[in-house]
């Protein structure tokens, strides 16, 4: 089905404006039901699994079932991300399992500079000159190279 | 009408999109309006965290130059993706983004991308121009340095995310904003802008996925990709190019995972079922599509024909022969206790490729309990995209940068600012912009920063606001809320909200124009052939499609950007089959064959074929405009 709710786990985000499901879903899928203060997927044929809502969900009351038209029944893939890595289960139909962990970024969360410490040459003021900001230490390389003209 | 309130932001420079290239637009745009007191104001459909074709995150950077790591030049970048896309290409532009993206590579990983580094300190690369990254949070990441960059702007930086952008605002023959809605209230947004730079994505579910239930979500690039940047820089009248140049990506079949890391990093094989090795068995043909299909890498096009010639005489399915690559890995570590830690090695590189950008091909091989050491797993030619940042080439006709041109280019290529579009103030990037292919994720970013820059230069030469007309404002605003009115005049009157002879609602319509675009334009159940009475079929059913999309209804605002996504949809259709129709060649047999024009004519089509809507006579122009050499 794609991604969907774990009723039993899931809190609605303790009533806040949005569910962290909700806020995240690059497809707009996710609805909060608010009688049951449930999530839901509304149009799972559309969820194009990235699990972005399973990443995000602070409760885990999110999972994807392999698409039913064509993956057999019986595995699951379950990411646990933390803010500097992400852990995977992978877990087999024959129930045999994997587990994966993999680093997500090298940086605290929320420190990205955006000049990354370049320093951007002066003759790049010109909005007119092709040189970007950051350039051209950015590129490790002395100058923006341009065309040998034939 | 519905009720909705009418919201009006006035900025000097509008982004439109929240994906690599409005990030890069973001946080380029941030440091020169802060030099220059300018306001910026970005608009997502979605979240930008995860918004774009890198939601779910990507396994590689598939463009870096390496200019200092491997001493190579932008112009060999141009030599490859010129050959690629069988000489249909814009010199100046794939020149220009390949001069920056290295910087782009770099601030990635001061941000905190992590980049595979080998024992040395150097890159890993998965292939000639591709670096290996652990890119589960690459969004999150570019998305962060660009939220950042925005903050530091104060007032002036503006993001507005969950607003669809939905039509441009045009004064005289410059932009002058955009309009949309909220998808979470009843909002409309009027967005007043001096330039906008386009980065909306390209499009998918134009033609019927391969799929038959559920899985119509598992598109190779995302359902939420719905041509939004072509139909706006078309609707403002904007000059397109390459909109024949579709791509077929084939990936590990139904999940579509990626097979890059396959076939570069681990040597792999793609064989048939009887097999036979198709790129070595079929090499005689490659000569029929000389000079591009005599050179190396043979062009992405070509090795997906060569693989469909072989099904087409039934020797499907075709396989990638994981177990054949992995023994071969495997097999030359001689020490026993290292061959068995470099086989754990692969199998972790491999799940990492899937579970970092295709988890569901994870979940598929779990669920068919596959061991890619013991068994080979299938390869399928997906359904047709619009990706002109992949080895598609769809999009606006754009402005070159002045430095790049010839005396003779210079006429043809350039007028005034980098990356504008006929349009003037109206800028595109990623898969907005066309003829600049093989840009990917990361060449997408620096080609968002580079038309950042130029939209402000352009906003400072010219700093009195566009007008915008108040009654053409109200006229578009009852014409976007129009599907929820007519859903509310008429769901009541049958047993069926689906059913209804008054409305259709946008998920029938979309399938209605998959069909179309399938059976007629060449889709997958074509195996992407096509011919001249078949796509003036297919106009005729884009003509009835275009009258009942008046037709459209929307239950909610959820529906309603449904309905104007298919909407977007329709046009990406309409100008590409325009386009296959006019161009009477085939020059991407791997990407669709005209089956009436079976050959290559590089005499009377080694030219760009480019399309325009005129939004006065309501009338289609098709019309070739000639390749100009730049790079020996």
């Amino acid at each position: 089905m794609p991604s969907y709710v774990i009723l039993e786990k899931c809190d609605g985000c303790k009533g806040q404006d949005k569910t962290a499901c909700q806020h995240i879903c690059p497809n707009d899928l996710m609805v909060l039901n608010k009688t049951t203060m449930k999530a839901y997927n509304r149009d799972p044929a559309m969820c194009w699994e990235c699990m972005c809502c399973v990443k995000i969900c602070p409760q885990q009351a999110m999972a994807v079932r392999g698409y039913a038209d064509f993956i057999p029944m019986g595995a699951s893939v379950t990411p646990l991300r933390g803010t500097e890595d992400i852990m995977w289960t992978v877990k087999f139909r024959n129930k045999s399992l994997k587990r994966f962990r993999f680093p997500t970024r090298t940086t605290p969360e929320g420190s990205a500079v955006p000049d990354g410490g370049f320093k951007t040459a002066p003759e790049a003021d010109n909005l007119k000159s092709p040189l970007l900001f950051t350039e051209p230490e950015s590129l490790r390389v002395p100058a923006l190279p341009t065309l040998k003209k034939k | 009408m519905a009720a909705f309130d009418t919201v009006e932001v006035t900025t000097d420079l509008l982004i439109i999109g929240g994906g690599m290239a409005a990030c890069g637009a973001a946080v380029e745009a941030a440091y020169w309006a802060k030099k220059h007191n300018l306001k910026v104001t970005l608009v997502d459909k979605a979240a930008m965290d995860r918004s774009g074709a890198v939601a779910m995150g990507l396994s590689a950077l598939n463009q870096y130059v390496g200019m200092k790591a491997k001493g190579r030049t932008p112009e060999d970048y141009v030599h490859y993706v010129r050959s690629d896309l069988m000489g249909i290409t814009r010199d100046d532009l794939v020149y220009d983004i390949a001069r920056h993206v290295d910087g782009s590579v770099h601030l990635f990983e001061k941000w905190g991308l992590p980049i595979w580094k080998d024992k040395d300190g150097n890159y890993v690369f998965e292939g000639p121009w591709q670096l290996m990254i652990n890119g589960e949070s690459y969004k999150i990441v570019i998305a962060e340095a660009a939220k950042n960059a925005m903050a530091q702007l104060g007032e002036n930086g503006k993001i507005y995310e969950r607003v669809f952008i939905t039509e441009p605002l045009i004064d005289g023959d410059r932009i002058a904003g955009a309009v949309g809605f909220s998808v979470r209230e009843n909002k409309f947004y009027v967005f007043k802008a001096k330039a906008v730079v386009v980065a909306m994505g390209g499009a998918v579910h134009v033609f019927r996925p391969r799929s038959v239930g559920e899985g119509l979500g598992r598109s190779w690039y995302p359902p939420f990709n719905t041509g939004s940047s072509a139909y706006f820089t078309m609707k403002a009248g904007a000059e397109m190019t390459c909109q024949e140049v579709r791509f077929i990506p084939v990936r590990f079949k139904d999940a579509y995972g990626p097979v890059g890391a396959w076939f570069l990093l681990f040597k792999s094989k793609a064989t048939t079922a009887l097999g036979g090795d198709y790129m070595v068995e079929r090499r005689p043909e490659l000569q029929n599509w000389a000079p591009y299909g005599l050179v190396k890498p043979v062009p992405a096009n070509l090795r997906n024909y060569l693989m469909m010639l072989d099904q087409k005489e039934g020797k499907g399915p075709t396989y990638m022969r994981t177990e054949e690559a992995i023994g071969a890995i495997v097999s030359s570590v001689p020490d026993e206790k290292e061959r068995k830690k470099r086989l754990k090695e692969v199998e972790s590189e491999a799940w990492e490729d899937f579970l970092d950008m295709t988890i569901s091909q994870a979940l598929l091989w779990a669920g068919s309990d596959i061991a890619p050491e013991q068994k080979a797993s299938e390869m399928q030619a997906c359904e047709p995209y619009f990706i002109g940042s992949h080895s598609g080439a769809s999009g606006a006709w754009i402005s070159g940068p002045e430095d790049l041109q010839t005396e003779k280019s210079k006429k043809e290529y350039f007028w005034g600012y980098n990356g504008m579009t006929t349009v003037k103030g109206l800028f595109c990037a990623g898969d907005a912009s066309g003829a600049s292919s093989h840009k990917f994720s990361d060449g997408s970013h620096a080609e968002g920063r580079i038309r950042a820059k130029a939209a402000l230069a352009y906003v400072a030469d010219n700093p009195t606001q566009p007008k915008v007309d108040a009654a053409t404002v109200e006229g578009l605003k009852k014409q976007i809320l129009k599907p929820l009115d007519i859903f509310t005049q008429f769901k009541g009157q049958t047993d069926s909200p689906d059913i209804n002879e008054n409305y259709i609602r946008p998920r029938q319509f979309m399938f209605r124009l998959q069909k179309l675009m399938d059976e007629y334009a060449g889709g997958a159940s074509t195996m992407f052939m096509t011919n001249k009475p078949s796509l003036e079929t297919a106009l005729e059913l884009l003509k009835l499609l275009k009258e009942d999309s008046e037709k459209l209804g929307a239950e909610s605002l959820h529906e309603l950007m449904r309905c104007w996504e298919n909407i977007h949809r329709m046009w990406q259709a309409e100008s590409h089959v325009r386009t296959i129709l006019f161009r009477e060649e085939t020059r991407w047999p791997g990407y669709y064959f005209r089956a009436d024009t079976p050959k290559m004519d590089n005499e009377k089509w080694k030219v760009f074929v480019n399309c325009k809507w005129d939004p006065k006579t309501n009338k289609w122009d098709v019309f070739k405009r000639d390749i100009i050499q730049i790079v020996e």
